[in-house]
C-alpha cells in the first residue's frame, strides 16, 4: 500500500489500456465564472432522479411550498427525496418528458415559482463534532443527495458502508470534452469541497484520500492543493488527460493500479469513489442544512452565443437555460441538444426536459463543430477489421468482434467476449473509420440479452408451472377414473341389490310383461276390446320410459312383443312360462348395466328380429311346423356360433328374406337405423359388434324367439297389437338414439367396437 | 428549433475508410517512382490497366449485387488492389495478364465473398498467385533494370511490348531481356536461386550485373521507396506497427541464422530485406487489416509467421520469391490466431477471458 502512495507522491500513475484524445473544447466555458441565473417561471421536478425508487409525494396540487421543502419522502433506503428548489405553488403532478435517451415520460411535479425564494426554516450546524455519524448520514439522506457524476447512486448508502476502506477517491477528472462544471466548482468552491471530503473521511475513515484531477485543469488543481495543504491525508493526484480516465474503473486503475474485478463494485476492493460535486453537496447539506436543489451545469456548444457554467435549479427546463445562454436561431436543421458530453451524453427529445441531479452539461453544437451529430443517415460502411477500436477500448475488449456478434445476434459469443464489461464510453465508435455506431449496437445487444434473460426466467417459471399442471391434471384424471369406476360398480351393485329403485326398474319390466301376458290372455277372451289393448301397450311404454335405462325398456318391449306373440300362439294361462320371462329381463338388465352402449344396438336388433319373427309368424301358416323347426335350428346355430360374429345378422337377415318380401324393406330400414346410431361404416361390422358384445343376450332372445316360433293360432288382434308395439318400439328407438348420442362415452364405444 | 435524436458518441474523429485507402495509395508513390526510374514504364502501364479493369469489374459486380455503386466504387479499396497487382507484375508481361489478375482479384476474391471487409484473402496477392501458377511463362518475364538493357525501352516501346509482345523496332520480349553477352537476365532472387541450384556460391553469383553494387540493382531502391512509404504510414498511424516490424525482424533473424551457418548458400540479411517484394509485403500487403489478425499479439504472430514462410520459400521452395504465398497462408491462419490472442478484459483474471 505504501508503494502506491510513494508512486502517487512521485506523480507516477498506472496507465489504463486504450483511451482517446478528442478535442476538449473546454475553454468555451472554463474561463468564465459560474453564473447565477434569474428564477425561471416554472420548474418541472421529476420524482426519480437517481438509481433506486421514487418516494411518495408529500404535497398536493395547489399547495404552496417553501424553498428546500421536501416534496417526496419514504422510509425505503433506496429512496432519495426531492425538494422544492424555490418557493412557489404546485400546479400539477403529471407525466412529463424527462432526461432520458428515448424521451421517456415520468411523473413530475410542476412548480410555479412565486419569485420570493422564501426558505423553509434551516438549522445551520457550524460544529460537526456535535453530530453523530448516524445523524450526518441521516442529513445526507434527507437532503436528497445522489451521485452527481452521472450514475446517481444514493450517496447515503455509499457513505454508510463501513468495511475496511483503503481508498476514498474523489473524482474530479472530468474527462469528457466540453464539460467544465466540476472544474469551475473546484476553482470556486474548493474549501467547501474539502469540507465535504472531510465529512466523508469521518464517515468512512479510509486509509487514504485521493483526489483525481486531469492535468488540463491547472486552476482547479491549484485551488484544491491550496485547500488541502493542511490535511496530510488528502492527496491531489494530477493524472494525464485521456478520455475516459474519469470512468470509475479507469480512475481506480490509474491511481491505485488495481482493477475492479468484473461483476463487483469498488467497495468490494475497499475503494469508494465520490464526485467532487457530490462532496460539495454533502457539505451544503450537513453544515448549512441545504438540500440538493441546485447544481452547476455547463451550457456549451458553438450554437450558443454565451456558453458558460450556470447554477441551475433542479427542474429548470432546458429552454430556459438555452435562452439564458443566447442560443442562435437555428432554422431548417435538426439541431441536436445533448445532455451530457459529446461522448456519452444523449440527445434529448424536447426543450422542456428539466435539469436533474445528474445533469452536468447541456451541449448545443453547431453543424460545423460536430457534423456527425447532424447526420441523418448512418454513414456506416463495412468493418475492415482495422482494429483501431480495440486499440482505444479502455476495457480491453474487441469491439470489432463484438460488433459482428451483435449484428449476428450471437448472444453466447457476446457474453464470451465480455460485452457486459463495456462501459459505453464511445471511444471505439469515435475512432471507427467505417463510422460504425458501435456503442449503439452494443446497447441494443445488451438490451436484447437482458430481455432474453428475463424471457428465459419466465420460460423456466412457465415450465415449472406447466409440469405442475400436467401432474395435477394427471392426478385429477386418475381420480376421475377411480370415481367413475366406483360409480359404475355402485350402479351395478344397486341394480342387483334389492333397493327400491332397482326393484322398481325390474318390476316395471315385469309389469310390462305381465300386462302383455294379460293381454294375451285377453285375446283368448273375446270380451277384451281393442282400446284396452292399446291402453295396455301404452302403459308398457310409460312404464318403460320411467325406467332409467331406455335400451332396457326397448329390449323389454321387444321381448314383450315376442312373448305376446308366443302367448298368442300358445295356449292361455301358462304360468310356468311367465316365470321364465320374468327372469329374462333380469339377465338383460344385468347385461345392460355392464355394457351400456352396445345394448342400444342390441335392443334394436332384438326389436328388428322380434318384428321380423312376428311377421314371419303372422304370415306363415300355423301348419308350417317343419319350417319353424328349420328356423329353430338356424337360430340355435346362430346362438352357438355367436363367436363367429357375422352369422347372426346374416342369418337373421336371410331369415327375414325368407319370411317375406315386404319385411325386407323394414328390416333394411332398421338396419340403416342401426347404422346411423352406431356411426360405423358397414352394416356387418355394426351387427358383429353387437353380437360380440351381447353373446348371452342374443342367445336369450334367440332362444326366446325359438320358443315363440311354436306354432299357434293366428289372430287379427294379435297382428294389430304387434303392429302397434312395433310402431312404439320404433319411436322408442329414435328417442333412445338421440338420448344415447349425448350420453355415450366415445371411448367406451371405440373400445367395444375394437 | 427541431430536436434531433442520435445515439452517442455524437462526435467522431472524422476518419473514413476511403481516406485511409487514399493514404495508402499515396504512400506507394516513392516505391512506384523508384520502379519507374529503374525499370521504366512497364509497371505504370500495368497499374493503369489494372485500375481500369478494377473499376469496370467492380462497377458491374456492384450493380449486379444492387449495392450503392458510387459509395463502394470510390472507397479506394479496388484501386488499391489494382495498384498492388500492377506493382507486383513483371513489367513486360502481356496486357491480358494484369486484366485477368485484376478481374480474378476483384470479382472472385473480393466481391464474391461479400466485398470490402468480407474477403478472407488479400485480393491482390490471391490474384497474383493465380497468375503465377496459371501463366508461369508470362509471369517470369521480368525486365532487368534499364541500365542493363541494350534496347532503349521508352514509353512507346514498353506499351507495344505489353500489347503485342514486340517493341516498335520489332524486338521481342526475349531479345529485350537478353544482355550484351547473350544471357537472359532475371531478377536477382531468380538468378540466385538458379545459380545456387547449379552449384554456384552466393559470392560467385552476386558478381552478376543484376545484383549491382549493393544487394540488387534497382530492386534495393524500389524496396527503399516502399520502406519510406511504410514509415510514412506508420507515422500517420494508418497501419499497425506490429505486423511490419515482426515480419522484417523475422526475415532478419531467419536469414541471419542461415547466413551465419552457411554464407555460401545463403545471401545476407540485407539482401533479403531489399530484394523482391519484402518491403511492399511488409508495409502494404501484410498490413491489410481485412485479411490480417486484429489483435496486437495476433499481428505480431502473423508478421513473424509470414517472415519465416518468406524465408523458407525463398531458400527451400520452388519459387524465387514467396511473399504472395506467405501472405495467403497467413490470411488462412489469421482467424485462428485471433481466436487465441484475445486480450484480457479489464477486471477479468488471466485465465478467464
Amino acid at each position: 500500500m505504501e508503494s502506491v502512495i510513494a508512486r502517487i507522491t512521485r506523480g507516477q500513475f498506472w496507465d489504463f489500456h486504450g483511451g482517446i484524445h478528442p478535442p476538449e473544447q473546454k475553454t468555451l466555458t472554463s474561463t468564465k465564472p459560474i453564473k447565477q441565473l434569474t428564477l425561471p417561471k416554472q420548474l418541472i421536478i421529476p420524482l426519480q432522479q437517481h438509481i433506486g425508487l421514487e418516494g411518495d409525494v408529500l404535497v398536493s396540487i395547489g399547495e404552496h411550498v417553501l424553498k428546500g421543502q421536501p416534496l417526496t419522502g419514504s422510509t425505503n433506503p433506496m429512496e432519495v427525496p426531492i425538494h422544492a428548489p424555490t418557493s412557489g405553488t404546485i400546479t400539477a403532478i403529471k407525466m412529463s418528458v424527462i432526461a432520458h435517451p428515448s424521451g421517456l415520460e415520468q411523473l413530475c411535479i410542476f412548480l410555479d415559482v412565486d419569485g420570493l425564494d422564501t426558505w423553509r426554516k434551516r438549522i445551520v450546524c457550524p460544529d460537526l463534532s456535535l453530530l453523530s455519524n448516524h445523524e450526518i448520514i441521516e442529513k445526507i439522506a434527507d437532503s436528497g443527495i445522489a451521485g452527481m457524476g452521472g450514475a446517481g447512486f444514493p450517496t447515503h448508502i455509499k457513505a454508510n458502508s463501513k468495511p475496511d476502506i483503503n481508498f476514498l477517491i474523489i473524482n474530479g477528472a472530468e474527462c469528457e470534452p466540453y464539460i467544465t462544471s466540476d472544474d469551475l466548482l473546484m476553482m470556486e468552491q474548493s474549501i467547501a469541497i474539502v469540507d465535504g471530503i472531510e465529512i466523508l473521511d469521518r464517515l468512512l475513515s479510509p486509509a487514504f484520500i485521493l483526489i483525481g484531477i486531469e492535468d488540463n485543469k491547472p486552476k482547479a488543481i491549484k485551488a484544491l492543493q491550496q485547500a488541502t495543504k493542511d490535511n496530510e491525508k488528502i492527496k491531489v493526484c494530477v493524472v494525464p488527460t485521456k478520455y475516459p480516465i474519469g470512468g470509475e474503473k479507469q480512475l481506480i486503475h490509474t491511481l491505485t493500479g488495481q482493477e475492479v474485478p468484473a461483476g463487483q463494485l469498488p467497495i468490494h476492493s475497499g475503494i469508494v469513489m465520490q464526485n467532487v460535486a457530490t462532496c460539495f453537496a454533502i457539505n451544503e447539506a450537513v453544515r448549512h442544512d441545504t438540500p440538493l436543489i441546485r447544481r452547476v451545469v455547463t451550457v456549451t456548444g458553438q450554437a450558443l452565443n454565451k456558453p458558460q457554467n450556470v447554477w441551475a435549479l433542479i427542474g429548470t427546463p432546458i429552454n430556459f437555460l438555452l435562452e439564458q445562454c443566447e442560443v442562435e436561431a437555428i432554422e431548417n436543421v435538426k439541431q441536436p441538444v445533448i445532455m451530457g458530453g459529446p461522448m456519452m451524453g444523449f440527445s434529448i427529445a424536447s426543450d422542456i426536459v428539466p435539469i436533474i441531479k445528474t445533469s452536468n452539461c447541456i451541449l448545443v453544437p453547431s453543424k460545423k463543430e460536430m457534423p456527425s451529430a447532424f447526420e441523418k443517415e448512418s454513414q456506416e460502411v463495412e468493418c475492415i477489421r482495422c482494429g483501431q477500436c480495440s486499440d482505444v477500448c479502455p476495457s480491453n475488449l474487441l469491439p470489432q468482434e463484438l460488433q459482428w456478434s451483435a449484428k449476428a445476434k450471437d448472444h453466447p459469443q457476446l457474453q464470451k467476449l465480455n460485452l457486459s464489461d463495456c462501459i459505453e464510453c464511445g471511444a471505439c465508435a469515435y475512432v471507427c473509420p467505417s463510422q460504425i455506431p458501435l456503442v449503439h449496437y452494443y446497447r441494443i445487444a445488451k438490451a436484447e440479452i437482458r430481455e432474453q434473460h428475463q424471457l428465459d426466467l419466465k420460460a423456466e417459471k412457465a415450465k415449472v408451472r406447466f409440469e405442475a399442471r400436467k401432474m395435477r391434471l394427471e392426478k385429477e384424471k386418475i381420480a376421475r377414473q377411480e370415481k367413475n369406476k366406483k360409480a359404475a360398480a355402485a350402479r351395478k351393485a344397486a341394480m342387483n341389490k334389492a333397493t327400491p329403485e332397482a326393484t322398481g326398474a325390474k318390476s316395471a319390466v315385469a309389469a310390462a310383461l305381465a300386462r302383455v301376458k294379460a293381454k294375451k290372455a285377453a285375446q283368448e277372451n273375446p270380451e277384451v276390446t281393442k282400446p284396452v289393448d292399446s291402453a295396455e301397450v301404452s302403459t308398457v311404454e310409460v312404464s318403460a320410459t320411467e325406467i332409467v335405462n331406455d335400451q332396457k325398456s326397448q329390449v323389454a318391449a321387444a321381448i314383450a312383443r315376442a312373448k305376446a306373440k308366443k302367448k298368442l300362439k300358445e295356449a292361455s294361462a301358462q304360468q310356468s312360462e311367465a316365470s321364465t320371462t320374468n327372469t329374462e329381463p333380469n339377465k338383460i338388465s344385468e347385461n345392460n348395466a355392464e355394457t351400456e352402449q352396445p345394448t342400444d344396438q342390441k335392443s334394436k336388433v332384438a326389436a328388428a328380429i322380434a318384428r321380423a319373427k312376428a311377421k314371419k309368424k303372422l304370415k306363415e301358416a300355423s301348419a308350417q311346423q317343419a319350417e319353424t323347426k328349420n328356423t329353430e335350428t338356424e337360430i340355435t346355430t346362430v346362438t352357438e356360433n355367436t363367436i363367429g360374429k357375422e352369422t347372426i345378422p346374416e342369418k337373421s337377415i336371410s331369415e327375414k328374406k325368407h319370411t317375406g318380401k315386404t319385411d325386407l324393406a323394414k328390416a333394411g330400414k332398421h338396419n340403416s337405423d342401426t347404422n346411423i346410431d352406431t356411426d360405423t361404416d358397414t352394416n356387418t361390422s355394426d351387427i358383429s359388434d353387437i353380437s360380440n358384445a351381447n353373446i348371452t343376450n342374443t342367445n336369450d332372445i334367440a332362444s326366446e324367439l325359438v320358443h315363440a316360433a311354436i306354432p299357434a293360432a293366428i289372430d287379427k288382434k294379435a297382428k294389430m297389437a304387434a303392429a302397434i308395439a312395433k310402431a312404439k318400439a320404433k319411436k322408442k328407438l329414435k328417442d333412445a338414439a338421440t338420448k344415447e348420442s349425448a350420453a355415450i362415452l366415445l371411448n367406451e364405444d371405440k373400445k367395444d367396437s375394437n | 428549433m427541431a430536436f434531433w435524436i442520435a445515439s452517442s458518441p455524437h462526435n467522431h474523429n472524422h476518419t473514413k475508410t476511403p481516406n485511409l485507402m487514399r493514404l495508402v495509395i499515396l504512400a506507394t508513390i516513392p516505391g512506384v517512382f523508384a520502379q519507374w526510374y529503374f525499370f521504366g514504364w512497364g509497371n505504370l502501364i500495368h497499374i493503369g490497366l489494372a485500375m481500369i479493369t478494377a473499376l469496370l469489374s467492380e462497377f458491374i459486380v456492384l450493380s449486379l449485387r444492387k449495392k450503392p455503386i458510387a459509395h463502394h466504387l470510390l472507397d479506394g479499396s479496388g484501386l488499391l488492389t489494382a495498384l498492388l497487382i500492377g506493382i507486383c507484375l513483371p513489367a513486360l508481361t502481356p496486357w491480358w495478364i494484369s486484366v485477368i489478375g485484376t478481374l480474378f482479384a476483384i470479382v472472385i476474391v473480393k466481391q464474391l465473398y461479400g466485398g470490402l471487409g468480407h474477403n478472407p484473402f488479400n485480393p491482390a496477392m490471391a490474384g497474383y498467385v493465380m497468375l503465377l501458377v496459371s501463366f508461369p511463362i508470362q509471369m517470369t518475364l521480368w525486365q532487368p533494370p534499364l541500365s542493363l538493357l541494350t534496347v532503349d525501352l521508352n514509353f512507346a516501346n514498353t506499351l507495344t511490348t505489353i500489347l503485342t509482345g514486340f517493341t516498335v523496332e520489332g524486338y521481342s520480349v526475349e531479345q529485350v531481356r537478353t544482355s550484351i553477352d547473350g544471357i537472359t537476365m532475371a531478377t536477382p532472387l531468380d538468378t540466385l536461386k538458379t545459380n545456387l541450384g547449379l552449384g554456384f556460391t552466393v559470392l560467385e553469383t552476386i558478381t552478376s550485373p543484376v545484383f549491382g553494387e549493393n544487394f540488387s540493382l534497382g530492386w534495393e531502391w524500389v524496396n527503399a521507396g516502399f520502406l519510406l512509404g511504410g514509415l510514412f504510414l506508420l507515422t500517420k498511424k494508418a497501419i499497425a506497427w506490429q505486423t511490419p516490424v515482426s515480419f522484417l525482424l523475422s526475415i532478419f533473424v531467419c536469414s541471419f541464422i542461415g547466413y551465419s551457418i552457411n554464407p555460401d548458400a545463403n545471401p545476407s540479411t540485407m539482401f533479403h530485406w531489399f530484394s523482391g517484394a519484402t518491403m511492399l509485403g511488409a508495409f502494404f500487403i501484410l498490413t491489410d487489416p481485412v485479411t490480417g489478425a486484429t489483435s496486437n499479439k495476433g499481428r505480431l504472430i502473423v508478421g513473424a509467421l509470414a517472415g519465416l514462410l518468406v524465408y523458407l520459400i525463398r531458400t527451400l521452395g520452388g519459387y524465387p520469391d514467396g511473399v504472395a504465398f506467405a501472405v495467403l497462408l497467413c490470411n488462412m491462419s489469421a482467424p485462428l490466431i485471433d481466436q487465441y490472442t484475445r486480450p484480457r478484459t479489464y477486471g477479468h483474471a488471466k485465465g478467464e477471458k
